[in-house]
């Protein structure tokens, strides 16, 4: 298990190192002026000069990677003398439009959409999972094909036809709550839920869908497979061979597309954030695109992929954990 | 004793091109200590019986008389046969890499079939567990049964399956191809094991499978399945020394032998056995019977109007060919499982 | 209805040939009808699926207006540029006369707020660019990720290490967020080549992953260990012998990408990164659409309409596929 845990973190480091890479590639080498870009629409030549130099783009592209890795993991000073700006750790960009380092920007919006985040998958794994089951365990019957059916019409379902729908029947027409804003659970817990209801929903929905479908096609495969068989044969109560026989083996490739879900969702989930305007790491992403705030950008991109890879290697591990078979790749 | 007696089994599954129907009536007796070996190959509805003694279809429907011990299984409630499943009759599957589940340990899983029948504690289960993995030659059973199926190489694996089947002392096992995925000397000694257990503890065996090889080593009477239903049944010796039906004088035929001169061609069964979904009218086999072919037209109506049942033709051998004559059998009994 | 199919099902086809023998002569064998082949035996199962079939249509129906869009912009009267201020009220900010978000039998499905652009035009034409987007994309991202796929999974080893890792690197990336990072930064380049570069640059991994799977269990079988003994090539083998085992998946594969891609595509325009005005698409018309779904839902409701039937049909063909050409068959 050590050696198995040893490879996946060095595997994990060289992936981060490749992305950051790659991300200055983007954000550094492929425009004609990052420094243009950096400082936003409306600068002067002047301002343009001064981000110039505090990016140091002069300096040999080599220089300026290692500047940046380094950055990330202890900070940087951008430029120097009177217009040197700090940027603490973990660095991942200055903002110029807004004068604040990306990651105070962002660590800003997290809670919000962490919020949006954990209730979705919430809903969405009790909506899946249940659907899923019960569709899988009544094969063939009217209960099987409707589910089947809505899931698929539900999927289709482009989020923000979703969004809008939701809130012009609950809030619009019967007024149930009324238009969102995001409170955080900290200042009125009732308040954070009737809030992001709707938020939630439209994001489960769609995710719903998609678990429903998996996990049927994960049970249906379960219980299929010899072992279950046996397990019958060896006179257990039906209840224990689809409990613990069947499901457990068929709610793993679940469980693996949650923590992947979960690490991308946690760096904002863009569209709905936008439509409910709740102010998460999705939304500053989607503003900043308009403003064309390119550190912001590139700072929430960063971000994204390290959520993503963690959130790659906690599968990883939680799979190894579950199916004594994988520990030995 | 007589432990297990099927009287006109027949099973049928609905599917989407129509009504299968795996098994069309068949009958045997198995006595305890005694092996009884199914033969025939794949869609003669060998494995299907065996499933269906057992109860394990799901969606099947399954008619017929199985009395096992006295009790009639058809149609009983699913928990009389539920109890006596793993319990008083066992089986042993053909791959025990997909039978056994992948996450548990095998002392786990063997003990956990001990617990449901017998309400023991995990802790006697367990210790169980490494018992009958000793029981079938498993060298450091306390360590292997905390290991997990992968852990274990095949033939391995299969003595787990058996200590599973053994391990709540059941009356009747019922081994479905336990060797066809394992190589030639492991396959010698799993049939070892299997006797011996059989002499040691009383048991009766039946022994599924498509290998001659197999039955002549291990069965004391064979019933020979094809398209769904019995072709022949006679003690083993007799079967090999004077096969009755064409089905089984043509499998007989079909063994490659040592002695063969040079350039003798092998012999096959020609075409391909039945779709179970439109079977052949009649005796299924004739469409590729050599009889068939060669018979008067009188003669062959008899072999397309009903499905031929087994009839007596000598002390203790049945077949089921309406046009049967006695022949002198290519191979002798010896020669197959030298 | 969910059995377990016994083993010989189906009708074998053709005679086992035995050579003479000296016990009676055995006769040859009924002929069982002609031999269905995998894909006929295929299409017959898909045939008999509704859902399927109403999906097919649906497609059909999508492409068909869109490589007709000329024709029938010609015969409506208005093309997807053309503005039409005379059917905005002017007072009310802009908004369009007549009920039903102007749908008459002038602008047969009405027009748009602000500019009067006709709603059915640009409809169809916005129907042109998804389309040609999703399956430029998911062509490209195919052939890339067969041709990974098939190279890492049959060569295996050193080249199998490169690309997996490479594949691993690919898929840890947050792929919306970095599609439209680079699709800002490229600020001139042709949106819709730009848009159909990036899905495909980190589509490839997924099929290639999937490949890769089936080419590993493939490259066993024996008739590749008999054409290896020949001394065939190794392309020869990935093409004539692998390849054409693999086209279920890669059919079932692509039609159920499509939506995904379809989908992307609205997103990334709904965002401000995808295609620019004044080509129509319809994530653009979503976008525009919003501010005014109160007043004006048609607008709004209309090109949600079709993105969801055009994804709605392809996920119902695709799994319809799926179940038709897995022998196995999970299907209800």
């Amino acid at each position: 298990m050590i050696g198995f845990l040893v490879r996946r973190v060095a595997g994990i480091l060289l992936t981060l190192v490749v992305i950051s890479a790659i991300t200055f590639a983007v954000f550094y080498l492929l425009p004609s002026d990052p420094a243009a870009q950096f400082c936003g629409k409306d600068c002067s030549a002047d301002r343009i000069l001064l981000v110039r130099q505090q990016m140091g783009l002069d300096d040999p592209v080599t220089v300026q990677f290692g500047r940046y890795l380094v950055g990330i993991f202890a900070g940087q000073t951008l430029g120097s003398g009177d217009y040197a700006v700090h940027c603490s750790f973990p660095c991942f960009g200055y903002s110029y439009q807004s004068a604040q380092p990306v990651w105070d920007l962002m660590m800003d919006r997290l809670p919000a959409s962490a919020s949006l985040a954990v209730g979705a998958a919430f809903l969405w794994l009790v909506m899946g999972l249940a659907a899923g089951v019960v569709s899988a365990l009544r094969r063939g019957t009217w209960i099987d094909r409707t589910l089947m059916v809505g899931t698929i019409g539900i999927a289709a379902m482009p989020v923000y036809f979703t969004a809008m729908v939701l809130l012009y029947l609950v809030v619009g027409q019967l007024g149930l709550i009324p238009y969102p804003r995001y409170i955080a659970f900290g200042e009125h817990p009732f308040q954070w839920i009737q809030n992001l209801i709707l938020p939630w929903i439209t994001l489960a929905l769609m995710s719903a869908a998609m678990y429903a479908r998996m996990t049927r096609n994960s049970v249906i495969e379960t219980m299929a497979e010899p072992y279950v068989r046996t397990a019958r044969a060896k006179g257990l109560p039906e209840r224990r061979v689809v409990a613990k026989h069947g499901l457990r083996p068929a709610l793993t490739p679940v469980a693996t597309m949650l923590g992947m879900d979960l690490g991308g969702l946690l760096a904002g989930a863009l569209i709905t954030e936008s439509l409910f305007g709740l102010p998460g790491v999705g939304k500053l992403f989607a503003d900043s695109l308009n403003k064309a705030d390119q550190p912001v950008i590139m700072g929430v991109t960063l971000l994204a992929s390290f959520f993503i890879v963690t959130s790659n290697l906690i599968v990883d591990l939680v799979y190894a954990w579950i199916d004594p078979r994988a520990r030995l790749s | 004793m007589t432990l297990l007696e099927v009287k006109d089994l027949a099973v049928q599954f609905d599917t989407a091109e129509g009504v299968v129907r795996a098994v069309r009536g068949v009958d045997f007796t198995v006595e305890a200590g005694r092996t009884l070996g199914i033969v025939g190959e794949s869609g003669s509805g060998k494995s299907v019986t065996s499933l269906a003694v057992m109860g394990l279809h799901r969606g099947a429907e399954v008619t017929g008389s199985v009395r096992f011990q006295g009790t009639e299984l058809i149609g009983a409630p699913e928990e009389t046969v539920r109890q006596l499943r793993g319990r008083r009759m066992a089986m042993v599957f053909q791959d025990a890499l997909t039978s056994l589940h992948p996450y548990f340990t095998i002392g786990d899983q063997i003990a956990e079939a001990h617990q449901t029948h017998f309400g023991t504690g995990r802790k006697a289960a367990l210790a169980r567990a490494v018992e009958v993995l000793g029981d079938v030659g498993i060298p450091e059973p306390a360590r292997r049964a905390g290991e997990y199926p992968h852990q274990f190489s095949g033939g391995m694996r299969q003595r787990a399956m058996i200590a599973l089947a053994l391990s709540c002392e059941p009356d009747l096992i019922i081994a479905d191809e336990p060797t066809t995925a394992l190589d030639v000397t492991v396959q010698a000694q799993v049939l070892e094991l299997l006797m011996k257990i059989q002499q040691d503890r009383g048991l009766g065996i039946i022994m599924i499978t498509h290998d001659l090889g197999v039955i002549a080593r291990v069965a004391d009477e064979v019933l020979v399945m094809y398209g769904g239903s019995a072709a022949e049944q006679a003690p083993a010796e007799t079967l090999f020394s004077t096969p009755r039906h064409p089905y089984t004088r043509g499998l007989l035929d079909s063994l490659p032998r040592l002695d063969a001169a040079d350039g003798d061609p092998l012999l096959a069964i020609p075409g391909s056995p039945p779709s179970l979904l439109a079977p052949p009218a009649g005796c299924a086999f004739h469409p590729r019977c050599g009889l068939y072919a060669a018979a008067p037209e009188a003669v062959r109506a008899a072999c397309t109007g009903e499905r031929p049942p087994l009839r007596l033709v000598a002390e203790d051998h049945r077949t089921a060919c309406l046009l049967d004559s006695p022949s002198e059998g290519r191979i002798t009994h010896q020669e197959v499982t030298a | 209805m969910t059995a377990p199919l016994p083993e010989a099902a189906a009708q074998g086809a053709g005679a086992v040939v035995s050579a003479a023998d000296p016990a009676p002569a055995p006769a040859a064998p009924p002929a069982p009808g002609p031999p269905a082949s995998p894909w006929r035996l295929a299409w017959h199962r898909l045939r008999r699926q509704r859902p399927a079939m109403a999906g097919l249509g649906i497609i059909a129906f999508f492409v068909l207006t869109s490589l007709l869009a000329p024709v029938f912009t010609a015969i409506s009267g208005y093309g997807p540029a053309d503005t039409d201020k005379k059917a905005l009220d002017l007072y009310l900010g802009g908004l369009p006369k007549g009920a039903l978000g102007g749908v008459g039998t002038d602008h047969w499905l009405g027009v748009e707020p602000g500019l009067g652009h006709d709603i059915f035009a640009r409809l169809l034409y916005g129907g042109q660019i998804s389309l040609l987007v999703a399956f430029s994309a998911a062509l490209i991202t195919t052939v890339i990720g067969v041709l990974l796929g098939i190279t890492a999974g049959y060569f295996g080893g050193r080249i199998d290490s490169v690309i997996s890792r490479f594949m691993d690197i690919m898929m840890s990336f947050p792929s919306l967020i970095f599609m439209i990072a680079l699709l800002s930064v490229a600020r001139n380049a042709n949106r819709i080549l730009l848009l159909i570069l990036v899905m495909s640059v980190f589509g490839w991994p997924y099929i290639a992953r999937l490949i890769r799977g089936q080419t590993l269990s493939l490259k066993h079988r024996e008739y590749v260990e008999a054409a290896r003994a020949c001394g065939t090539s190794s392309a020869r083998i990935l093409f004539t012998e692998i390849l054409p085992n693999l086209t279920g998946t890669i059919i079932v594969y692509v039609t159920l990408a499509i939506p995904g891609l379809i989908g992307a595509e609205a997103a990334l325009t709904y965002l401000g990164v995808g295609v620019r005005p004044p080509t129509p698409s319809w994530g653009q018309m979503i976008s525009d659409a919003v501010p005014y779904y109160k007043v004006d839902p048609m607008f709004f409701v209309l090109p949600s309409l079709c993105l969801f039937l055009v994804v709605l049909a392809f996920t119902l063909l695709g799994d319809a596929l799926r179940d038709a050409l897995d022998p196995k068959g999970s299907r209800a």
